[in-house]
Formats: C-alpha cells, sequence, structure tokens
C-alpha cells in the first residue's frame, strides 16, 4: 500500500475506485543542479520507471514559475534544447533524465537553489486512458560546480 | 596525372616529392613519430584561417584579446548561463582538467563567452564561473562583439523562443589555442576530461619543446 503514499490523483477524480490507479512511478536518484545568484534557470534530473505505461506530461514545483519537460540533442555540434509535449515511460522500462537528455527546466527561479537544499517537484503522468496522476519527489540540489559522473546506462534500478 | 603537374613545376620537384613521401610514410606507418608533431584527441585544425582573433570584455570589466593569453594554452567555448546541461558539463569539464594538469594549469585559460548577454550579465558571469574555477573567464561584449567573435570561430547560435522564454543553439565545440595564440585543436563536446587534458598537455609540452 505504500503505493497510495506515493499517488496522489488529480482532485476532479480523487473518489474514484482505486484499484484502477496501481500505477506507480519509481523515480530513483533525483537532483537539481544548483544556481547562483541572478540565474533564473536550472534543470532536474532522475531516472523514472513505470510498472505500467505512462506519459510525463508536466511538473511544477514551488521554486520556479515555469516548469518545462525538456530534450537536449546534438545536431553536428550544436546543442538544441527543446520544450517537448510529454515523455513516453513504457511498462517496466527505466527512462533516465540527464544531461545530454532529457530534464525538467525550472525556469523563472524565484531564488537561487544550493547544495544541501531540496526541490520539491510534482511529476504529473497520463496513463493511456488520460487519467492523471501526480506524483511528489524531493530533489537535493547538487552543487553547481559538482561534475557529473558520466551516466553508465544502468537501465535498472541501482 | 600527377607527373604532368610535376613536369610542369621542375625547380620544386625535389621538394615536393620529399613531402608527398613524408606524408605518405605517415599517414600508412606513423612512422613520423620522431617529429615534434603529438598525436591529438580532438580534430587538428592548424593553420585553419578562422579563430585568430577576439575583441570582448571579461566578467570583471577589462578588454581581452587573444593576445592577452600568449604563453598559455586558451580553452574556448561558447555557451550561455541559463543552459541546465551542456555548458555547465563544460564547465565542470574544464574544471576537471585544470585538476588533472596539476601545477601545468598555471599555464591555461578558459575562456566562456556567452552568446546571451541580455542575461548574461558581468555580475551574473563572475558569479557562475567562480562556481566552476576562480581563474576562469567569462566574455561578454555588445551584440555586434559577440556575433563577430562567433563568426570568428565559425560558431553557430541562435536564439530559440521556448513557452514565456527563450533558450539558445549552440555550438557546442571547444576550441584550444596554443601559447603562440594559433588556434590547434577542436575537441567536441562529447569527449572526456582525459580526453581534453591530453591535448592540453601536449600542446603545453609541445611549447616548453620550442616546437
Amino acid at each position: 500500500m505504500k503505493t497510495w503514499t506515493r499517488l496522489t490523483a488529480a482532485a476532479a477524480t480523487a473518489l474514484v475506485a482505486s484499484a484502477v490507479w496501481s500505477q506507480t512511478v519509481t523515480v530513483e536518484e533525483p537532483w537539481v543542479r544548483g544556481t547562483v545568484a541572478q540565474q533564473k534557470a536550472t534543470g532536474a534530473f532522475m531516472r523514472l520507471k513505470a510498472d505500467q505505461a505512462v506519459r510525463l506530461v508536466a511538473a511544477a514545483s514551488p521554486v520556479a514559475g515555469v516548469v518545462e519537460i525538456h530534450e537536449m540533442a546534438m545536431d553536428n555540434n550544436v546543442m538544441k534544447m527543446r520544450q517537448i509535449p510529454g515523455l513516453d515511460l513504457p511498462a517496466g522500462k527505466t527512462v533516465e533524465l540527464k544531461p545530454g537528455g532529457y530534464h525538467v527546466m525550472l525556469m523563472d527561479l524565484k531564488q537561487p537553489v544550493s547544495a544541501g537544499q531540496t526541490v520539491p517537484l510534482t511529476l504529473v503522468f497520463e496513463t493511456a486512458d488520460k487519467r492523471r496522476i501526480e506524483q511528489q519527489v524531493q530533489a537535493p540540489v547538487r552543487a553547481l560546480g559538482a561534475r557529473q559522473e558520466p551516466s553508465h546506462d544502468h537501465g535498472h534500478k541501482h | 596525372m600527377a607527373s604532368t603537374n610535376d613536369a610542369h613545376a621542375p625547380g620544386r620537384r625535389r621538394v615536393l616529392g620529399l613531402a608527398a613521401a613524408c606524408m605518405i610514410v605517415a599517414a600508412g606507418l606513423a612512422a613520423c613519430d620522431r617529429s615534434p608533431t603529438p598525436a591529438f584527441r580532438g580534430i587538428d585544425v592548424t593553420g585553419a584561417p578562422y579563430g585568430r582573433e577576439l575583441q570582448l570584455t571579461d566578467q570583471f570589466g577589462q578588454r581581452r584579446t587573444l593576445a592577452d593569453f600568449r604563453g598559455q594554452v586558451v580553452m574556448l567555448f561558447f555557451g550561455f548561463v541559463q543552459c541546465p546541461d551542456v555548458c555547465p558539463t563544460s564547465l565542470a569539464r574544464a574544471a576537471e582538467v585544470m585538476q588533472r594538469l596539476g601545477p601545468d594549469a598555471d599555464r591555461v585559460q578558459l575562456l566562456f563567452v556567452t552568446v546571451d548577454p541580455e542575461r548574461d550579465t558581468p555580475a551574473l558571469l563572475r558569479e557562475y564561473l567562480a562556481a566552476f574555477h576562480p581563474r576562469f573567464l567569462g566574455l561578454t561584449g555588445t551584440p555586434d562583439e559577440i556575433a563577430a567573435a562567433a563568426r570568428e570561430f565559425k560558431v553557430y547560435y541562435a536564439k530559440v523562443p521556448t513557452g514565456s522564454s527563450y533558450t539558445m543553439d549552440h555550438s557546442a565545440q571547444t576550441y584550444l589555442i596554443d601559447p603562440q595564440g594559433r588556434l590547434r585543436i577542436v575537441l567536441k563536446h562529447e569527449q572526456s576530461a582525459e580526453d581534453y587534458a591530453h591535448d592540453v598537455a601536449a600542446l603545453l609540452r609541445e611549447s616548453a619543446s620550442g616546437g
């Protein structure tokens, strides 16, 4: 039943039968890159794994005025970053949000975030039959200048 | 066909022949290892007809040109502060390169040219770069000056709207300029700190040996 502590259904549908909402999304190693004063944007990264296929369609955070889901791509040595309408999480497959790929973009930051702090994030997922489920994540902040170990594409937990 | 060309320049024939022989040997056998030319992990662009000058202002308000950095290897790349991914990764890697080089890092200068002067104020650049390394320099200027610098280094950048804000597309390669101020090496974003340190060290060694 830990599922229920991790999922918060959208308010409008909160009273509907619970059995159909057994989808869980496991969030591993969430983190946010630290910022300095006057810096208005940063990225949040994590690994997501859904029991049943869902789509990450939105995110929110009290630290940011605007939160978008972005994809970074290198095109002939040119870095391009784009908002994407959603990120599919196929059932049972770990999808990584990491530097060089996808991230949750936190914009219009209300104040700098620095190492030692934790940033609350709300992730909004949409199921195949268009129900929305929300999940709260506490993402620790890593120092801006810290070298992030290149990910080795684990594709599994830990 | 090649011999026809040679026949038209008989006086230079021997020189060309020697050069050609050396190139063939170098390409085929790497037998010219004893020459002072080191092997690089990045792309060797020595002699490229671009990347020769830079006139911008650093985060402390001082005007900077490439001539200020003679005697040092310059690591140069273009980016912007509101970039969540490539730029901090590049800067953290550059800081690791400095660490790997030990005392030799004193002869290395990182230059970060902003392609977003509108948001990347000198004050922001000061705070941002200090988070990576105390000696990193951030360069900015008028939009025209930045456009000129990007043109000179064949760097592409463009403002792209995203929702209520904007992001910048930009070339993500790093240039290495040798202690004589010559553009020498282009490294890709995907390459490791070890690759970067290798090429920087090679340029420092080459310069120490008078090459």
